[in-house]
């Protein structure tokens, strides 16, 4: 039955992967390429060292913002707000960062913990509307992100927080001091972020909570039935916010690789996008922390090889189509194996009372 | 008289799901022909394939001697047959007139509604059946045995010469089942046909002309009432002897395990559900709290576990104040919890059975060890209940969603009566099961009691009631109306005091 479980839980991506691709090929076959072609090109740019590099290291961010949506999908939310979450933790991680000075390790922690603060504390306000008024997550994220950038701009004002170095455009936080700076480890010739090993333990921490924990026993219980949950003794409405505020915690570190160990300050250079990428990628890879990863990695390199798509004639925006018709394919392809699931079962206890049927004749 | 309806050989085949098997079926034209069986024996399969609903693999439907296909229920109205369903299917802010015409509504040139013709055809019906409806009523002003009424003219409406119903006595009182009986005399007498649907043996006995009784997706017999008794339609349906609940030793202790001291509940909008209700449970006692529905049973069973405070008053469980008490305290302080809407409330419907098997008990070892899950002890304890309960599954790693109702209903059971509870709060705890389960679980909640527990027993099934409860109380409107001696009323009392009538 378990083998069963991962052959099932690993046919459905690749099934979404191979539809897309097939839907991709018929757009480039109408467009005059040679789809093969496209994708031999593609992977070849993709893995060259140098490339893959910064693909493992775009991939960091993306893992954590989709493990971030997979603590609040299996809550049955719809965390759209880590793209704020992540901008508040990466913001004020930089900013007390640079304010204060202490020993290595202290350094890196305190402003990882702020971070985390930061991004929860954010995710709370969403929590505490859900639970206390009934307002849609969905809703008040989407505010909230909105709010989280203009109040980042506000406090990246020069008399207040933010500097403009001299020969820059942007103005950004002060520099984080070199003991709260993570180093990066050399790999294919590149520099890596260390806080890859943060996001491996970020993972590895989010599935024993979930799996082996009665706490994460209690929030998949609620995500399955509130009623269920509360019910058996389960403070459910206290869950929906505890779970809130951790997939925010979790968000808030999104940024914090390429603050940590590349650029030190906070601009407003930073990316957006991370909410949508984190939910794609926690439903690609289904809620689990490989198949995030996985998941991650392939977003990355998709994003990563566009460019060189410009050179075959083709425009990069294909990409886009493939990451979308994944998406779209996996919600199908997840219901379908959903179903045969669950008919399996239902013919496996049918079998089983026809046997005991049988013994009794 | 022939036979209005006859089914042979009807097959129907469904993944993992007991299905319809060499089905046969003879129907005299005039009489009330019952269709007993355990839940999954076929029953609502076969009722739905002579409704057209479901189309079988293989066999034969004659109505009127003729071989009918029916594709869908327009075909088998159009041949006369009408179905009551057990949940009626109303529109509770129209007219009784307006549910009637819903769907076939007489009209003039296809858009004008005849209201007139139809008033008159509807009242017509009312007269000749002796059914007691008012067309211009609105049915959210109409009680459950009102509300069957008009289901039944409904369908007469639209010219059914054969009534198929399914458990109508299920929800109703027993003065209501009584009415439903004549009602369904009369139809007969005025040469319809009714098709019965029940588990409930004394009923079948006092009203059908003959018996079906359905196992395992097949017909196994046809009895007449007159041949037969209780207990040989009972070995039928299960497929031999019936495991009997011990009685057991009378074992009151002294000390209450639940209190109800004056408690009023009051809603959010204002409304008050429990009006000054005071209740008394002891240790050993099978306490039975019988009611028609709605009547504050659910928030009482809410209050008991802490998931309601009570507006004014106290509730004791086993010394803790429920109002300011988490479920969880309240859980593990000894409270067993078997919810009345088993899928909603009870289980974890996408997980599989041993998770199941922590749900409300993951506060306390054996479950839990510390902040850990132990699935070891929970795998271990499910295959436990499994044996124990006759849960039939596969194994402990089967989806709760993939047993049929009876079996998650005995896993419940299993569930709760583990750890030996001290109080034990069992809504309906047999609903919907087949009486094989239900021996099995009345024969656990017995021995729980035995063993010193408390149970509350809060049941619409006057004969679990009967069997099982040491003293009976009746809510009504919130309140506590009467507690009776089980051994000195009789249903009629008991279905008297639960409309409300003794308090009056």
């Amino acid at each position: 039955m378990k083998k069963d479980r991962i052959f099932w839980g690993t046919v459905a991506p690749l099934a979404a992967v191979a539809s897309s691709l097939l839907l991709v090929s018929i757009i480039l076959i109408l467009r005059g390429a040679n789809p093969l072609e496209i994708f031999q090109v593609m992977i070849s740019y993709g893995f060259d060292p140098r490339n893959l590099v910064s693909e493992l290291n775009q991939t960091v961010s993306y893992y954590l913002a989709g493990v971030a949506a997979a603590i609040g999908f299996k809550m049955l939310l719809f965390n759209i707000g880590i793209d704020g979450q992540y901008r508040m933790g990466a913001f004020f991680g930089a900013v007390v960062g640079a304010a204060v000075s202490l020993p290595p390790v202290l350094h890196v922690l305190l402003i990882v913990i702020t971070a985390m603060l930061a991004g929860g504390l954010w995710a709370a306000i969403a929590g505490y509307l859900k639970v206390r008024r009934g307002v849609s997550e969905v809703i008040s994220n989407i505010m909230l992100n909105f709010i989280a950038a203009a109040i980042i701009a506000f406090l990246l004002g020069e008399d207040l927080l933010g500097i403009l170095p001299e020969g820059s455009q942007n103005v950004q936080t002060k520099p984080i001091p070199l003991s709260g700076q993570m180093p990066t480890f050399k790999m294919f010739n590149g520099e890596v972020y260390s806080f890859l090993f943060v996001a491996i333990f970020v993972g590895i921490a989010y599935w024993i909570m979930l799996n082996k924990t009665v706490f994460g026993f209690n929030l998949r219980a609620t995500g399955l039935s509130f009623r269920a949950a509360r019910s058996s003794g389960v403070n459910a409405p206290g869950m929906i916010f505890i779970t809130t505020v951790l997939s925010g915690a979790i968000a808030g570190l999104v940024g914090l690789g390429t603050l940590l160990s590349d650029t030190h300050s906070y601009s407003m250079a930073f990316p957006s996008g991370f909410a949508f990428t984190g939910l794609s990628l926690a439903l690609l890879g289904r809620n689990h922390p490989i198949g995030i990863f996985f998941a991650a990695f392939l977003w990355s390199f998709l994003e990563r090889a566009a460019p060189v798509l410009e050179y075959e004639g083709v425009p990069p925006e294909i990409v886009i189509v493939m990451q979308g018709t994944i998406v779209l394919s996996i919600v199908i392809a997840y219901e379908v194996v959903a179903r045969i699931n669950l008919r399996q079962q239902q013919h496996a206890v049918g079998k089983a009372n026809a046997d005991l049927v049988k013994e009794s004749k | 008289m022939g036979n209005i309806l006859e089914v042979a050989g009807v097959e129907k085949k469904y993944p993992g799901v007991v299905a319809n098997r060499d089905v046969s079926l003879l129907v005299r034209e005039g009489s009330i022909h019952a269709i007993i069986g355990e839940n999954g024996a076929g029953k609502s399969t076969l009722m739905k394939t002579l409704y057209g609903l479901i189309r079988p693999d293989a066999g034969s439907i004659k109505v009127f001697g003729q071989e009918v296909n029916l594709k869908s229920p327009q075909d088998a109205i159009a041949l006369g047959i009408g179905m009551v369903h057990q949940h009626f299917k109303l529109a509770d802010n129209a007219t009784v007139l307006e549910n009637v015409i819903l769907g076939g509504e007489p009209s003039r040139f296809g858009f004008v509604i005849k209201y007139d013709e139809a008033r008159k055809k509807l009242l017509e019906i009312a007269k000749t059946y002796h059914l007691d409806i008012d067309p211009d009523e609105s049915v959210a002003n109409l009680g459950v045995g009102e509300r069957q009424r008009v289901e039944i003219a409904k369908v007469l409406f639209r010219g059914a010469k054969i009534l198929i119903l399914d458990e109508p006595t299920a929800v109703l009182v027993p003065q209501e089942v009584t009415e439903l009986f004549e009602n369904l005399r009369d139809l007969v007498d005025k040469g319809l046909t009714v098709l019965f649907i029940s588990h409930k043996l004394d009923e079948v006995l006092s009203i059908a002309d003959d018996i079906t009784i359905m196992r395992q997706g097949t017909t196994v017999a046809t009895k007449k009432p007159a041949e037969t008794n209780k207990k040989e339609l009972a070995e039928l349906m299960v497929g031999g002897e019936l495991p009997k609940p011990i009685a057991g030793v009378q074992n009151i202790s002294q000390k209450s395990i639940l209190s109800f001291k004056d408690v009023s509940y009051s809603r959010f909008d204002g409304r008050e559900i429990l009006h000054h209700l005071n209740l008394e449970l002891h240790g050993g006692e099978i306490l039975g709290l019988a009611g028609v529905e709605g009547n504050g049973q659910s928030e009482l069973i809410e209050l008991i576990m802490g998931l309601l405070p009570a507006t004014t008053g106290s509730v004791d469980v086993l010394g803790l104040d429920a109002s300011t008490t988490q479920t969880k305290d309240i859980r593990n302080a000894g409270v067993a919890y078997i919810p009345q809407d088993r899928q909603r409330d009870g289980l974890l419907m996408s997980a599989p059975l041993w998770e199941n098997r922590i749900l409300g008990h993951q506060f306390a070892t054996p479950m839990a060890k510390g902040i850990w899950v132990n699935k070891a002890a929970a795998a271990e304890d499910s295959s436990r209940v499994v044996e124990e309960f006759d849960v039939r599954t596969p194994g402990v790693n089967v989806l709760a969603s993939a047993l049929s109702g009876g079996n998650q209903q005995k896993f419940i059971v299993g569930r709760e009566l583990s750890g030996d509870p001290k109080l034990i709060v069992a809504a309906q705890p047999t609903r919907g099961v087949d009486v094989g389960a239900q021996a099995i679980i009345w024969d656990h909640l017995m021995k729980a009691r035995t063993a010193g527990a408390g149970v509350l027993l809060v049941s619409a099934d006057l004969e679990e009631l009967f069997s099982l409860s040491d003293r009976i109380a009746v809510i009504y409107s919130g309140s506590i109306v009467s507690i009776l001696n089980p051994l000195k009323t009789t249903p009629e009392d008991l279905g008297l005091a639960m409309t409300g009538a003794k308090s009056a």
